[in-house]
Parts: C-alpha cells; sequence; structure tokens
C-alpha cells in the first residue's frame, strides 16, 4: 500500500507538467528547428519544399526592403525610446509629488495601454489625417499649413512612434513609479543640506538611482519596436515608398502575401538575432552597477 | 467614469461634430458581422483565460512543490522560450495549423494559448510561499494532488489567480496578428480581427463614422473591466511589464 502511494506520487509530477512538454515539442521546440530547416529552402505550402541551399540568405543581403525595414525599425527606436523615457520619468516624477487626483491621472495615462492597437490606430488616423485630420485643422486654423503627418516618407514612421508613445506611456509611468519609490529619501536629504538644485538631484541622484528601470523600459520598448505591426498595418500599410514598412509587418507581407514561407522564415531569423545583438550592446552602455 | 474621459474628449473634436446619431452603429451591424465576432472575442479569450489558470497552476505546483527528475531543466526550458522572439516560430507555427487542419477552426485561435510560462513562473512563485506543511497535512488526509492544488491551496492564490486571468484575458482580447494568420472566415474572426480588416479592406473608406464605431465598440468590453478593476489592472501589468 505504502509503495504503492510513492510509486504514484511518482509519476504526478510528469503528469501535471505534461501539458507543457507537449506545448513545448509542438509549438517551441518543433518551430525552431522547422523554421532553421526552413530557411535552406523555397516553399509556398502548396507545392513541395525544394531544397535550395543559402539562396534566401543570399536574397536576403541583396534585398532593398529587408535593409530598408530593418532601418525604419531602428528609426522607430531612435525617436521612441528616448520619447517614451522623458515623457514616462517626467510623468512618474510628477505623480510622485505631492499632487492632488494622483489616481485619476494614473488610471488616464493607464488607460491606451489596455486598449487594443487597433483602436489607438483608428483614433490617431483622425489626428493624423491629411485634410480632415484633428491635427492639421488646429495648425490650418492658426494658419499654418497641412503637414502629411502619413503621407509624406519622412515623417510616417515618426508620427507612429510618438503615437506608440502615447500608447505605452501609463505602463512605464508605472514601473518608473515603483523604481522612484524605492531611491532613499535621505539622499535627497544630503544633497538639499549642500545645496543641489532640482536638476542636479535628478540628474545625480534618480537617473542613477533607477537604472535598472531605464534599462528595463529600453529593452521592453526595443522588443516592442521589433514586434510593430498592427499599428503601420492599419494606419499606412506600410507606406508611403515603405516608409513605414516594419520588420514583422514585412515578415507577415513575405509569407502571407507572397507565400515565400522560407524566405519570411530567414527573415524571422534574422531579426531575433539583431533584437539579441541590439539588447546585448543596450546592456553593456546603459545598464550600470553601481 | 473617470476613465472614459480621454477616448471621449478626442471622439468629441471628430466623432459626430454636428450631430449625435446611431446611425454609425447600425450601419456597422449591417456591413460586418460584428456581434458575430464579439461572441468569438468573448469565447476565446474566456477559454484561453480558463486554460491557461488550470495549466500553469499544475505546472507552478509541479515545479515548486514536487520533487522530480528534469526539473530545473524544465524551469529552464521555460526561461527560455519566454526569451525567444516570436518571429522565429511564427511561421512554421502557422504551417503546424495548416497540417492539422485547425485553419478559420477555434482551435486554431485557442490551442496555441494555453501554455503561458509568464502564467507558470507567477504560479510556481505563489506555490512556493506556501508552506509546505500545509501540503504534507494534506496528503497524510488522503488528497490527491489535482485536489491539493485545485481545492486546498486555490483559496490562497486568489490574487496571483486575478492578475494571471486580467492579463490573459486583456492579451488574447487584443491579439490581432495570429488570428490575422490563421482565420480568413468571417464567421470565426475574433472582434479585433475584423475591425482590422474593415478598416485596411477599403470597406469603411466612404464611412469613417462606421470605422469609429467599430473602434469603440471593440475597446468597450475592456474598458469596462478596466472601470471596475482598475487597480488590479494596473497592479497586474506593473508586475509583469509587458505590454
Amino acid at each position: 500500500m505504502k509503495a504503492r502511494r510513492k510509486k504514484k506520487r511518482n509519476i504526478m509530477p510528469y503528469l501535471l507538467i505534461s501539458p507543457y512538454a507537449l506545448f513545448f515539442i509542438v509549438f517551441v521546440a518543433f518551430p525552431v528547428l522547422f523554421s532553421f530547416v526552413l530557411t535552406f529552402h523555397k516553399w509556398n505550402i502548396i507545392s513541395p519544399m525544394e531544397y535550395s541551399g543559402i539562396e534566401n540568405y543570399e536574397r536576403m543581403i541583396n534585398d532593398r526592403l529587408f535593409w530598408k525595414s530593418l532601418r525604419n525599425t531602428v528609426w522607430f527606436l531612435i525617436i521612441h525610446i528616448p520619447l517614451q523615457i522623458v515623457f514616462a520619468l517626467g510623468l512618474a516624477i510628477f505623480l510622485n509629488g505631492k499632487i492632488k487626483f494622483k489616481g485619476l491621472f494614473r488610471s488616464v495615462f493607464f488607460l491606451p495601454v489596455i486598449v487594443s492597437g487597433v483602436v489607438v490606430t483608428i483614433m490617431w488616423q483622425q489626428l493624423y489625417g491629411l485634410n480632415s485630420g484633428v491635427i492639421n485643422h488646429l495648425l490650418t486654423s492658426i494658419g499654418l499649413g497641412r503637414v502629411g503627418w502619413l503621407t509624406n516618407p519622412a515623417l510616417a514612421m515618426p508620427s507612429i512612434a510618438i503615437m506608440a508613445t502615447w500608447k505605452n506611456v501609463g505602463l512605464y509611468v508605472i514601473l518608473f513609479l515603483v523604481g522612484l519609490q524605492a531611491v532613499p529619501a535621505h539622499y535627497y536629504e544630503a544633497a538639499d543640506i549642500d545645496g543641489a538644485s532640482a536638476w542636479q538631484k535628478l540628474w545625480y541622484i534618480t537617473i542613477p538611482a533607477i537604472n535598472p528601470t531605464i534599462f528595463m523600459v529600453v529593452i521592453l520598448s526595443t522588443i516592442g519596436g521589433f514586434s510593430l505591426f498592427i499599428e503601420p498595418y492599419v494606419m499606412t500599410g506600410g507606406g508611403p515608398l515603405n516608409s513605414s514598412l516594419s520588420s514583422v509587418l514585412y515578415i507577415y507581407k513575405q509569407a502571407f502575401e507572397f507565400y515565400h514561407m522560407g524566405y519570411a522564415a530567414t527573415l524571422g531569423f534574422a531579426f531575433a538575432f539583431i533584437i539579441l545583438i541590439i539588447i546585448i550592446i543596450q546592456k553593456k552602455y546603459i545598464e550600470k552597477k553601481y | 467614469m473617470a476613465s472614459l474621459t480621454p477616448e471621449k474628449q478626442i471622439g468629441g473634436l471628430v466623432f459626430f461634430p454636428d450631430n449625435i446619431t446611431f446611425d454609425n452603429y447600425s450601419a456597422m451591424f449591417g456591413k460586418i458581422p460584428i456581434g458575430r465576432s464579439l461572441l468569438n472575442s468573448i469565447f476565446v479569450s474566456s477559454v484561453i483565460t480558463f486554460g491557461v489558470i488550470l495549466i500553469a497552476a499544475m505546472v507552478g505546483y509541479a515545479l515548486a512543490k514536487t520533487k522530480f527528475r528534469g526539473r530545473n531543466f524544465i524551469f529552464y526550458l521555460i526561461i527560455f522560450t519566454m526569451t525567444l522572439p516570436f518571429q522565429i516560430t511564427l511561421i512554421p507555427n502557422y504551417i503546424t495549423i495548416v497540417k492539422l487542419g485547425w485553419v478559420d477552426q477555434y482551435t486554431a485561435l485557442i490551442i496555441p494559448f494555453l501554455v503561458n510560462n509568464f502564467a507558470i513562473l507567477m504560479f510556481r512563485q505563489s506555490f512556493m510561499s506556501i508552506p509546505q506543511a500545509l501540503i504534507d497535512a494534506a496528503r497524510i488526509d488522503g488528497c490527491s494532488e489535482l485536489r491539493i492544488i485545485f481545492q486546498v491551496l486555490f483559496p490562497s492564490l486568489i490574487p496571483t489567480i486575478v492578475t494571471v486571468g486580467i492579463l490573459t484575458f486583456m492579451t488574447s482580447w487584443n491579439e490581432v496578428l495570429w488570428p490575422l494568420i490563421v482565420v480568413r472566415d468571417e464567421m470565426v474572426m475574433t472582434m479585433p480581427q475584423l475591425v482590422t480588416l474593415f478598416s485596411v479592406g477599403g470597406r469603411a473608406d466612404a464611412q469613417l463614422g462606421v470605422k469609429l464605431a467599430a473602434a469603440v465598440l471593440l475597446a468597450l468590453p475592456i474598458m469596462i473591466a478596466y472601470s471596475f478593476f482598475q487597480k488590479y489592472f494596473i497592479q497586474s501589468m506593473a508586475s509583469s511589464g509587458i505590454k
């Protein structure tokens, strides 16, 4: 009796983790291996797979649109990350002070975070519109000209980056608030005694103290930038002149508009590798040990 | 209520400047099966949320409170999977769905999301903080492991269940890319997917009001949930750091 129960307990853990094991094999291990195999093949799903050696890789190196989508994503990150940190940190410092309606502000800032990206994008389309957009309406009413927020190739990606900043700022405000509350108050008291200005306190106390949060925001925004899909898909379709073609949108187009499965898998691998490299670089230069 | 203001303010500027009308809403119901997609979304998100809690609790318990060979290995696999960019698995997972014959089926929308690594780690963490004596006592009383998890320990895990529930429901409600890939049949489409296709497909171009009505309807359920559980939403998101 005792032995039987012991045996039963021994297989129980394996039964409990079996759903995970099954999931891992079907949706993680197999796809990663298969994806790697796919990068050496041409395949449109319908006809049989065709071995093509390193053709997909060669094609990628010479693919103007691959480099374009990479440049667009990096351009997005260059605008989005600093903007995100400045706004989120600014708002967090503001909310950390003694102000009224703190909770109300927090919940209003947080609202765009929980709403679907589709909704946010449709809303911002009405702001950015060329002829009927709210922003251009305001600009023309004070005597300025119209701006092609989404129709000018130089502005499409920055416009999307501003929208993404607005959508996510609430989440990062919360993260920064948690970070700010962990900074010991006596640091600021000591600085006050030494006569430090508010700016010096921000630069020499707050920012170093919340370095881990800043690093986390940078990483999350980077991953977010490389996951950018629905915003350009709905807003611009990747245009004008592919100026807002994001990395995931390009994979999507190759796979599900042209049915180039092998090439799309190659792009997936390349972008994953690039994300890894960018994060390693960010870790080296942004994360500081104090 | 206050949480509704920003949408209304921006909406107020462009929405129905001259007269307020519900024509746009009725036009939307006539144009696309939006009601059906609402039910689809509720069904898919609820099943995913329920399944994620169930499976994550089981796996989390096994990792925290039982000893077996390969336990650390499974733990590291979970960490590895969490850091794996989805760009790598997107294409092969689509092919798997095609080969399983799940295209245009609810299974394609549900099954791949039933295991959630983040939820497993959350449950593991909370099970670890439960005293071993409680589990031993239940075992001596002859409780099966499943009864220990779901009857004895669940009441003390409410905060974790709420956090995982909110995050899972919200992410699956807002998921667009995967449905776009595996579902082409309008009757199976989720709501964000249908609204997305409606707004890029050119069908809405002539009627801006209809497009905006669709967006409002899509945002409404999550916003209602948010107005009730605001605090939990913010806490959950802060604890995960995900978007």
